[in-house]
């Protein structure tokens, strides 16, 4: 019941705290605000970097040509053969009928050459993708040596420049918006423990007249977690229409019709929730830490 | 009957500086007892000592039958319920009124608003500042400040009521007034006073039992009434 009161009236508490120490409190918001911003933009960055990369790489495939002489069994065989490659998602056959009609469609020069042959020119293929575009180089080798296979093409060299391009640019972004979170953490951390500074005989007369720990605490935790839900009603607000509305302007892609942008419906939704999360959560922490500091009795 | 008992009681702070040696002394429940000295001389670190601001170096405080040498960190606040505290400084919360002031205490421990509300009006009444409960503290005098501390010293009913030169901040009449309020604390409550101190007068004139400490030793322990207005002080 008394755990109870004192629950209660923390949260009571912290909301007229806040209130009452406006000009504090507006402090830790904006600072708040501000490096949140800078975290929502990195994570719309971060996410749009990551699908692109992964987009490219599911483009990337590799063209298994096998020889004239396989018969139906062989290449159903070869096709299970395949499947069961560690990291292959996806195996499509493609007999030579097929693609000569694809190269047509494409060129009509391509069908007058096709015209002149009796037989076609062309191979039966498998057009293999894998789920990680590093992982080619080593399935088209193991491929290569299999019964039945004339010979299997990626991209090589160019590709993998590429590829090894692209994981670093993930990386990199991975890592920028894990440094920025640890910067809000610290920004924010300081305004509180600034704030709190000023609120110091606060805390002292707590403990004179004999409040636990916990009641000390508990006002100080929620006053953070309203600070941080605060601070990131703007930076989620603008992160969501913005978004919206710079998808909406580019049509969905940028530099090319391959290169496409999240789709705002849910992405700017999710990256609003970790926005929310980490503002309540850094707030809370950090007004908790910056508590601590005067309950060394 | 023994309250406070302290034994062979020593302190020397982290720098050094040894603020009470080897120090004795028992109080009785229902005493008021007055702490004298120089400055620097120990008073407050007595005073700290009794509500486990700070722990003796060697030694033994029992307060109401607990050592508070080894009380835990996360037990102290137990001890400081039993406690009510008065400094020069007055430490009240600039945002809110005399009331809240009072019931911040209260309220701190948990306890249920019904039950909160006759406790700070009665301890409001006790130090005479009925008419000032919905001020501010900017919106009153020194000595109404002091008032207003007290009243929260006492609202949860302790059984000691620890000054730290409550009147350091006030004028000879105001002094007078506020030490009446302790008083008669003292005497109609039964509560247990130790009051460190600067001012003689009254000292001189409240005759009560007087605790002497020189250079952190207790050179002098004077029963009620027996001391005669010492020239050190
Ligand atoms: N927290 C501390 N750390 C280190 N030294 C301290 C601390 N508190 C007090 N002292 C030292 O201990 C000695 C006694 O200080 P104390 O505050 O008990 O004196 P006092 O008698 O209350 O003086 P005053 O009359 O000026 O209030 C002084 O030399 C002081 O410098
Ligand atoms: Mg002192």
């Amino acid at each position: 019941m008394k755990a109870f009161r004192i629950f209660f009236r923390s949260i009571r508490d912290a909301f007229k705290s806040v209130f009452r120490n406006f000009s504090l409190s507006m402090a830790s918001i904006l600072c708040a605000t501000i490096t949140l911003m800078v975290v929502a933009i990195s994570l719309l960055i971060a996410g749009n970097v990551n699908s692109i990369t992964k987009d490219l790489e599911s483009e990337l495939s590799i063209v298994v040509y096998l020889e004239e002489s396989a018969k139906e069994d062989d290449i159903s065989f070869l096709e299970s053969k395949i499947k069961a490659i560690k990291g292959v998602e996806e195996v499509i056959y493609k007999s030579n009928e097929e693609r000569e009609l694809e190269m047509s469609e494409y060129s009509s020069s391509y069908a007058t050459i096709f015209e002149s042959y009796e037989d076609s020119p062309l191979l039966n293929t498998f057009i293999i993708t894998v789920d990680d575009a590093e992982k080619l180089n080593s399935i088209a080798e193991e491929i290569k040596v299999m019964d039945n296979v004339e010979s299997a093409l990626y991209g090589e060299n160019s590709v993998d420049t590429i590829v090894e391009a692209f994981s670093f640019i993930e990386k990199v972004t991975i890592i920028v918006v894990i440094a920025l979170v640890f910067v809000t953490a610290f920004l924010i951390t300081n305004t509180i423990k600034l704030a709190i500074y000023a609120r110091r005989s606060e805390i002292e007369i707590m403990r004179l007249v004999g409040a636990s720990n916990m009641a000390i605490k508990l006002p100080f935790v929620f006053e953070g977690f309203i600070i941080g839900i605060l601070g990131s009603f703007i930076p989620i607000i603008i992160i969501i229409y913005g978004y919206i509305i710079i998808y909406e302007k580019m049509g969905g892609h940028i530099i090319s019709n391959i290169v496409n942008l999240i789709n705002p419906y849910n992405f700017v939704f999710d990256v609003g929730i970790i926005i929310l999360l980490l503002g309540a959560i850094i707030g809370m922490f950090g007004s908790l830490n910056a508590v601590r500091k005067y309950l060394k009795i | 009957m023994k309250f406070i008992e302290l034994k062979n009681v020593n302190k020397t702070y982290s720098t050094g500086v040894t603020a009470l040696a080897d120090m004795s002394v028992v109080i009785d429940k229902g005493e008021f007892v007055f702490v004298i000295g120089h400055t620097a001389s120990g008073k407050s670190t007595f005073i700290k000592m009794l509500y486990r601001e700070e722990k003796p170096t060697k030694g033994s405080v029992v307060v109401g039958g607990v050592n508070v040498a080894k009380l835990r960190n996360g037990r102290v606040y137990k001890l400081r319920r039993k406690i009510g505290v008065v400094f020069q400084d007055f430490k009240l919360l600039p945002k809110l009124t005399v009331y809240e002031n009072v019931a911040f205490a209260l309220e701190c421990l948990g306890m249920k608003e019904k039950e909160i509300r006759p406790k700070v009006m009665k301890a409001i009444e006790i130090v005479g500042l009925k008419e000032k409960v919905r001020s501010f503290p900017h919106q009153l005098s020194g000595g109404e400040q002091q008032r207003v501390c007290i009243a929260r010293a006492i609202v949860n009913e302790p059984k000691l009521l620890i000054c730290d030169e409550p009147t350091g901040n006030l004028d000879p009449e105001t002094s007078k007034e506020i030490m009446k309020v302790i008083d008669s604390i003292n005497k109609d409550l039964g509560t247990t006073v130790i009051m460190a101190t600067h001012d003689k007068d009254i000292v001189n004139r409240m005759k009560k039992r007087v605790l002497l400490i020189e250079h952190g030793v207790l050179t002098g322990d004077y029963l009620k009434g027996s001391y005669k207005s010492h020239e050190s002080v």
